[in-house]
């Protein structure tokens, strides 16, 4: 067989394939990183052996904005709205993660209405995003029509937000200290008629996927990842459980009052493609059982602590008649929420894994230093060691299986 | 629960030194200790998952100027433990790699080298990972200005060809911070990083 030097765009894919000295009866293909598989800007340098891969380089970076720079350079309530754009599938549960790493810096009490309506917008943002990952995962495998009923829900979805924090996409809706307002009148009505109408789309679901021949051939013993490998790469969310460990953050380090709510962590037994399918399906239905328990006894009060007197500006109202309140204003706009010296890092279970906040502050309104632990970067690195030795039309489904977005693994 | 663990570390580990922590049991550990620590804390102390490795620029004049920082997360116990090693050498920094023990420091090592130019001894594939192969500088050290500095285009025969260059950000309009220091009239909340104004050049 003659010798096929690259099957590739561009001088970097031609450089990294020359520099690995592809052998002479393998092929290098390179994919992405603007491919419909990939989710994304993901790039996939691949040695082929005839069918079957060899070894897999995946290339990062494309979609790398310099978040945690920035995060250095402005106030904590300003880094809000990058949060949102690190894994935009999920803005509102971004959101809350950040808001409770900066609050565990300044030990502030949450009220219990602002708890609640936190871990209600995280749940929602877990639906949204299992709905997305679902239906581009069934997509990936060749179904289309699960697709677009996924879809459906996410536009009702889309709505509530909107209701809610003023935009579908990009909410920014917490501030440190509390959340940017209280839910509107007849809000939780109209969620709780969402939770009745989606278990419908769930049986529908459930009857076009979960029995489906096609899918399970598709995806059954395809992408396996052994308990020991998830641990060893740092795996987190429904692709760790997917692989027999019971670890959620919601359960083990209950943050906005999740230990009040009763709901279990669905665990796989074999961690290939099929468990990490069922157990985002069954995450769904817990999460439904979860927002009807917030939304049945929601509390009253208030939805920002007051007594994070430097840290949450005042009501409008206030600062409009009140000299106080108009220089605390004032101040927490200009010089950013007033944090005590320390460094802490605080994870919360996001839909795509544990995503984390590591903060040093030496006081003030700007961190020192903010690094983000996402989720879907460390999914994505056992993509070296697990993709070789399946065949390339497996790619797509294992990538669908992963369930990452890459603003979030960039950042 | 956690000064009980913290205790026992301590313990068992007498190099460790205990750190200021807000949140969760921390260390302070030399670097010759760093591996041995990691496999014992793998092997005998069920810290399962390696969550994260990151590092600080404590400041260009400040020695050590670098640290690294590894959060481990133990499921039996539930609950989070951060060591933070500090690099010996300020111009030339370096760490052992504890890629072989844990997996999942591959990346984060990768990008901890990529932001701050620390070398991890012993790490089988350290190149950059979100900046391009040939970039020059590191992003995250404190004397890299936000704006960014101009470079070559990454694409040799297409910088040729059209003469680009990856040029810095203009910050017009934003960050705005407002100094805590200093006269009155100069804490207005203003764009922090000063490089396009009318008093400071653009940067290098």
């Amino acid at each position: 067989m003659s010798r096929i030097e690259e099957v590739s765009i561009g001088d970097a894919a031609s450089r990294s394939a020359a520099a690995d000295e592809t052998k002479p009866d393998r092929m290098a293909l390179n994919v992405g990183p603007s491919h419909p598989t990939t989710h994304g800007v993901l790039r996939l340098i691949m040695e082929l052996d005839g069918d079957v891969i060899t070894k897999c380089d995946p290339v990062i970076g494309y979609l790398h904005r310099g978040d945690e720079k920035i995060a250095e350079n402005m106030t904590y309530n300003q880094f809000v709205t990058f949060t949102d754009r690190l894994d935009y599938i999920s803005p509102l549960a971004n959101n809350v993660a950040y808001a409770l790493a900066v609050e565990s810096l300044a030990d502030i009490e949450i009220p219990e209405r602002c708890q609640a309506i936190r871990a209600l917008v995280c749940e929602l943002a877990r639906l949204s995003s299992h709905m997305l990952g679902l239906g581009v995962y069934a997509m990936d495998a060749g179904a289309w029509t699960p697709f677009f009923y996924a879809f459906t829900e996410r536009e009702k979805l889309y709505t509530l937000f909107e209701e809610l924090t003023g935009a579908r996409f990009t909410t920014s809706y917490t501030r440190i200290g509390g959340v940017v307002r209280d839910v509107p009148d007849g809000w939780l009505g109209r969620v709780s008629k969402f939770c009745d109408d989606l278990p419908n789309t769930l049986r529908d679901f459930d009857k076009l996927l979960t029995r489906n021949r096609i899918f399970l051939e598709r995806t059954e013993g395809i992408g396996v990842i052994s308990r020991e490998d998830a641990l060893a790469y740092g795996l987190t969310g429904p692709n760790l459980r997917a692989s027999g460990v019971d670890f959620d953050l919601r359960k083990d380090r209950p943050y906005c009052g999740y230990e009040k709510y009763d709901f279990e962590v669905p665990i796989g037994t074999t961690g290939d493609c099929y468990d990490r399918y069922l157990v985002r399906m069954e995450e769904v239905r817990q999460s439904v059982h979860i927002v009807r328990q917030i939304v049945d006894s929601f509390p009253d009060g208030l939805w920002y602590s007051e007594e994070a007197k430097k840290i949450f500006p005042p009501p409008k109202d206030k600062i409009l008649t009140s000299m106080e309140e108009l220089i605390q204003n004032f101040m927490i706009v200009t010089e950013g929420p007033q944090m005590p010296e320390g460094e802490v890092y605080f994870e919360a279970e996001n839909p795509k894994g544990a995503l984390g906040f590591f903060l040093v502050s030496k006081g003030g309104g700007v961190p020192y230093r903010l690094k983000i632990r996402a989720p879907s970067f460390c999914n994505l690195s056992i993509l070296e060691k697990m993709l070789p030795g399946h065949m390339l039309t497996d790619v797509t489904v294992i990538l669908g299986s992963l369930d990452f977005v890459m603003g979030e693994c960039d950042r | 629960m956690d000064e009980e663990w913290a205790n026992l570390l301590e313990d068992r580990y007498d190099f460790l030194a205990p750190r200021n922590s807000r949140d969760c049991v921390a260390f302070d550990c030399p670097t010759d200790y760093l591996l041995e620590l990691c496999k014992s804390l793998r092997d005998k102390e069920g810290c399962d998952l390696l969550m994260d490795v990151t590092a600080v620029d404590w400041g260009e004049n400040a020695t050590p100027r670098f640290s690294t920082l590894y959060h481990f997360f133990s499921l039996a116990r539930k609950t989070y433990l951060r060591i933070a090693c500090d690099c010996q050498d300020d111009l030339q920094p370096s760490m052992p790699s504890v890629s072989k023990l844990y997996p999942a420091a591959d990346w984060h090592e990768r990008e901890v080298f990529d932001m701050f130019g620390i070398h991890f001894i012993g790490h089988p594939n350290l190149k950059r990972i979100l900046m391009w192969d040939d970039y020059p500088h590191f992003p995250l050290r404190k004397d890299f200005p936000l704006a960014g500095i101009e470079t070559e285009f990454p694409a040799a025969d297409v910088a040729e060809d059209t003469g680009v260059s990856v040029q810095a950000a203009p910050m017009m309009g934003g960050p705005f911070v407002a100094p805590a220091e200093g006269h009155v009239s100069k804490s207005e909340p203003r764009g922090k990083d000063q490089s396009w104004t009318e008093e400071c050049d653009k940067p290098r």
